[in-house]
């Protein structure tokens, strides 16, 4: 035959050939290695190298110390990691171990995406906050969390008059209102006061929401999680909202602050800013005796913070789930817990860890971080309805701090909430 | 007169086309040796990219008309469930959508006689031989070929309420202007980001119409100056006409791109402040992606496919071929 059809025709065969193979490969990918003995690990720490060579470290000691399997570890950038996973998970192409953000944790257990941790751990000696459980099984644990607490100057407050608070004494709200007051009044800074307000996605419900509770409010009720009225706009969440409003409206804080708040503050930008224990180290470093950390402020219900950082979880589609258990176990050992806390400057999960990790034991300069954790943490709510609930809360927020008007802003983001627990049957099992 | 048109392009004469027919009707007839062949040869040429066509464009395209019409969810245990229109009815009574719609309009209605203007401008400017011409269409053409994500990276930083936006305004005013926190106050947010957005793509088009200007024959310009035409008569009756298809194309490519509004303001608002900057696509983002809500973010596609095409029809029958 001619030979010009038979190449056109070898062409396109090929090019099929190829396409197809590129959408296998794609699919197949995840588990392939699987059967050569390699376990995938996935985590968000892509921009993070202090606490990626941290998990990296456990994972080569993992791999030297047995010959069965070898866990691999794939990095990703923080920003896209949530998305890049449940892409993932939707395609079918989840690898078997999984890095995850601890709120998070009920959703991907409730699509089924995860498998109930079967631990040689201990993890009732775990701090509460690093264990996410659902339907009263444990699906990820954390090594480490993380706590919010005020910072500021010591002599900056004694300039303006204002007393340093503490666990004892937490400032109330007549008194955090009094000393923005005083603080504004020394104009040494245009906005005294910085809580983060550029921050966007999970920093918004992760930072403000404690603040809600702390009023009274909650993002949802969390007694069965079907609904969020009362809760989300009854009169505490309404006050809370125009406390925080009024807070950027009297100039105590901008609407949208710098990018780097931590930074800010040690520019000497701002008087206090409310940031996380990661951002201790650095802050300690930079003004010494100076520096002094408080508990948020008590709005009715006592301090309140959010609990709950990144956690590991074992996936329901790995082939290989004991081998995986048996990975964590290991990681999860009090040495390699304070490793990581070490690199990160976390709390650590664990007492044990924690008296390995000289800035968390006790008298450390960060032990204070630890009883922020076990005094105010409140984890965000425990449902399948989590993400959801945190884009609307956190467009709340950011719509409120423009000028909104609280109560209809909060009207209908409970109305959007409810609307997608009942759209998917109140999300139970 | 001296306004009669002047014919644009060399037009196909009449009987140039009457002339293929016959021959069509012969080949039928008793089709010529190779016809075969050449039918092959041609479908195997359109193989590939047919294939990637319907696997990653018409295959998802389709799904997803039926994904609206569904419950389903990015990732959830639940059997995905026929809802019918429940999805249309929610989403014609979300005033986010109105909003977002609004958005897009208020973008759509500035950016495309701007832009294609500025762009227009751009071109006339470089379609001269001087020294230096090459310098001048490099320099128009950069911001094209930088990512949209780093140009918004970029302009984030100069719009912040001490970016350089802000200082430079503040510089040249004597410090009598101070410039708001751009991005950050509902009624600067959309200005802000269409003026970045004409900077980044006015060169992609600038270049379309200089190729539209050079299509246009020198001797057309020899005839109007020897007929005592201005300037401005020249363009008017000589480049503007010329420019037909040239105008058709750049109208189209503007305003399908300006509809689909979504990177600047994933990278530099996320839609905010309060709603003033959201667009059809990014709520069908956020809603697909971050809420997981798949077949809600699949009705507001569908809702923007229609519309596109809508406007697509509309802006084609208006610059259809009048004769």
């Amino acid at each position: 035959m001619n030979k010009k059809l038979t190449k056109v025709l070898a062409t396109s065969i090929a090019a099929v050939a190829l396409t197809s193979t590129l959408a296998a490969c794609g699919k197949g990918s995840a588990s392939s290695n699987e059967g050569s003995g390699e376990i995938a690990l996935w985590t968000h720490n892509a921009g993070n190298p202090d606490e990626l060579a941290a998990v990296q470290k456990i994972v080569d000691s993992y791999n030297g110390s047995q010959d069965k399997v070898k866990i691999k570890v794939q990095a990703f950038p923080q920003d896209s990691y949530n998305d890049s996973v449940v892409s993932a998970a939707a395609a079918g192409n989840l690898p078997c171990i999984v890095d995850i953000d601890g709120p998070n944790v009920p959703n991907w257990a409730w699509a089924g995406y995860l498998a109930p941790l079967e631990l040689d751990t201990d993890l009732s000696k775990h701090l509460p906050s690093t264990v996410a459980e659902w339907d009263g099984q444990p699906y990820a644990v954390g090594y480490y969390d993380v706590a919010l607490a005020m910072m500021a100057r010591a002599s900056d407050l004694e300039a303006a008059g204002v007393r340093v608070a503490t666990m004892e004494q937490p400032w109330t709200k007549e008194e955090f209102q009094d000393a923005l007051t005083k603080l504004k009044a020394l104009g040494k800074w245009e906005h005294p006061l910085d809580l983060g307000t550029a921050g966007t996605g999970e920093w918004l419900p992760y930072a403000y929401s404690p603040f809600l509770q702390s009023f009274g409010g909650d993002l949802v009720n969390r007694d069965g999680f079907q609904s969020a009225e009362g809760a989300l706009n009854g009169d505490e969440a309404v006050e809370w909202a125009n406390w925080f409003r009024d807070l950027a409206d009297q100039g105590f804080m901008a609407r949208k602050s710098g990018k780097d708040s931590t930074q800010d503050f040690l520019n000497n930008k701002s008087a206090i800013v409310y940031t996380g224990s990661w951002a201790a180290d650095k802050a300690q470093a930079a003004l010494g005796d100076d520096l002094v950390v408080m508990p948020p402020v008590d709005l009715g219900e006592g301090p309140k913070i959010g609990g709950a950082s990144w956690q590991w979880g074992v996936t329901s589609g790995c082939s290989n789930t004991e081998a995986a258990m048996d990975y964590l176990s290991y990681s999860l050992k009090p040495e390699n817990i304070a490793a990581v806390a070490k690199a990160t400057g976390a709390i650590p999960a664990s007492e044990e860890a924690a008296a390995q990790t000289p800035s968390f034991a006790e008298g450390g300069a960060n032990r204070i971080f630890m009883d922020f954790s076990r005094e105010y943490a409140v984890m965000r709510p425990e449902t399948p309805a989590y993400p959801f609930i945190a884009t609307e809360y956190g467009k709340a927020v950011q719509d409120i701090l423009n000028g909104a008007d609280p109560k209809s802003t909060l009207d209908s983001a409970v109305k959007a909430i409810d609307a997608n627990i009942k759209s998917n049957g109140g999300y139970k099992n | 007169m001296a306004t009669a048109h002047l014919p644009t392009r060399p037009r196909v004469p009449a009987a140039a086309e009457a002339a293929i027919p016959p021959s069509n009707i012969r080949g039928n007839a008793r089709r010529r040796p190779g016809f075969r062949r050449d039918q092959l040869t041609g479908w195997g040429m359109i193989a590939p990219a047919a294939v990637l066509l319907l696997a990653f464009i018409f295959i998802p395209a389709i799904l997803g008309f039926g994904l609206a019409f569904t419950n389903a969810r990015l990732i959830s245990p639940r059997p995905v469930e026929f809802v019918g229109v429940d999805n249309f009815a929610r989403l014609f009574t979300d005033p986010t959508f109105y909003r977002a719609l609004l958005n897009v309009a208020y973008f759509t209605v500035v950016i495309v006689p701007v832009q294609s203007g500025l762009a227009l401008v751009m071109a006339l400017l470089i379609n001269k031989k001087f020294r230096g011409v090459n310098f001048f269409r490099t320099v128009y053409f950069l911001p094209v070929v930088t990512s949209m994500v780093v140009v918004s990276l970029l302009w984030l930083f100069m719009y912040r309420k001490d970016g350089l936006v802000n200082e430079i305004l503040s510089a040249v005013s004597f410090g009598l202007i101070d410039g708001p926190d751009w991005l950050g106050d509902p009624n600067t947010a959309m200005p802000a980001i269409i003026i970045l957005s004409i900077w980044q793509a006015a060169g992609f088009h600038m270049i379309i119409w200089l190729a539209g200007l050079q299509g246009i024959s020198g001797e057309l310009y020899e005839a109007a100056q020897l007929d005592g035409t201005s300037r401005w008569q020249q363009f008017r009756y000589v480049t503007w006409p010329g420019l037909f298809h040239t105008r058709s194309l750049v109208l189209v490519t503007i305003t399908i791109q300006a509809l689909g509004l979504f990177d600047q303001i994933s990278v530099m608002t996320q839609g905010g402040p309060m709603d003033s900057t959201t667009t059809i696509i990014y709520e069908a983002v956020q809603s697909g992606y971050r809420q997981q809500e798949t077949s809600y973010a699949s009705a507001i596609s569908l809702v923007f496919f229609v519309l596109v095409l809508i406007v697509s029809a509309v802006q084609r029958y208006l610059t259809r071929e009048k004769d």
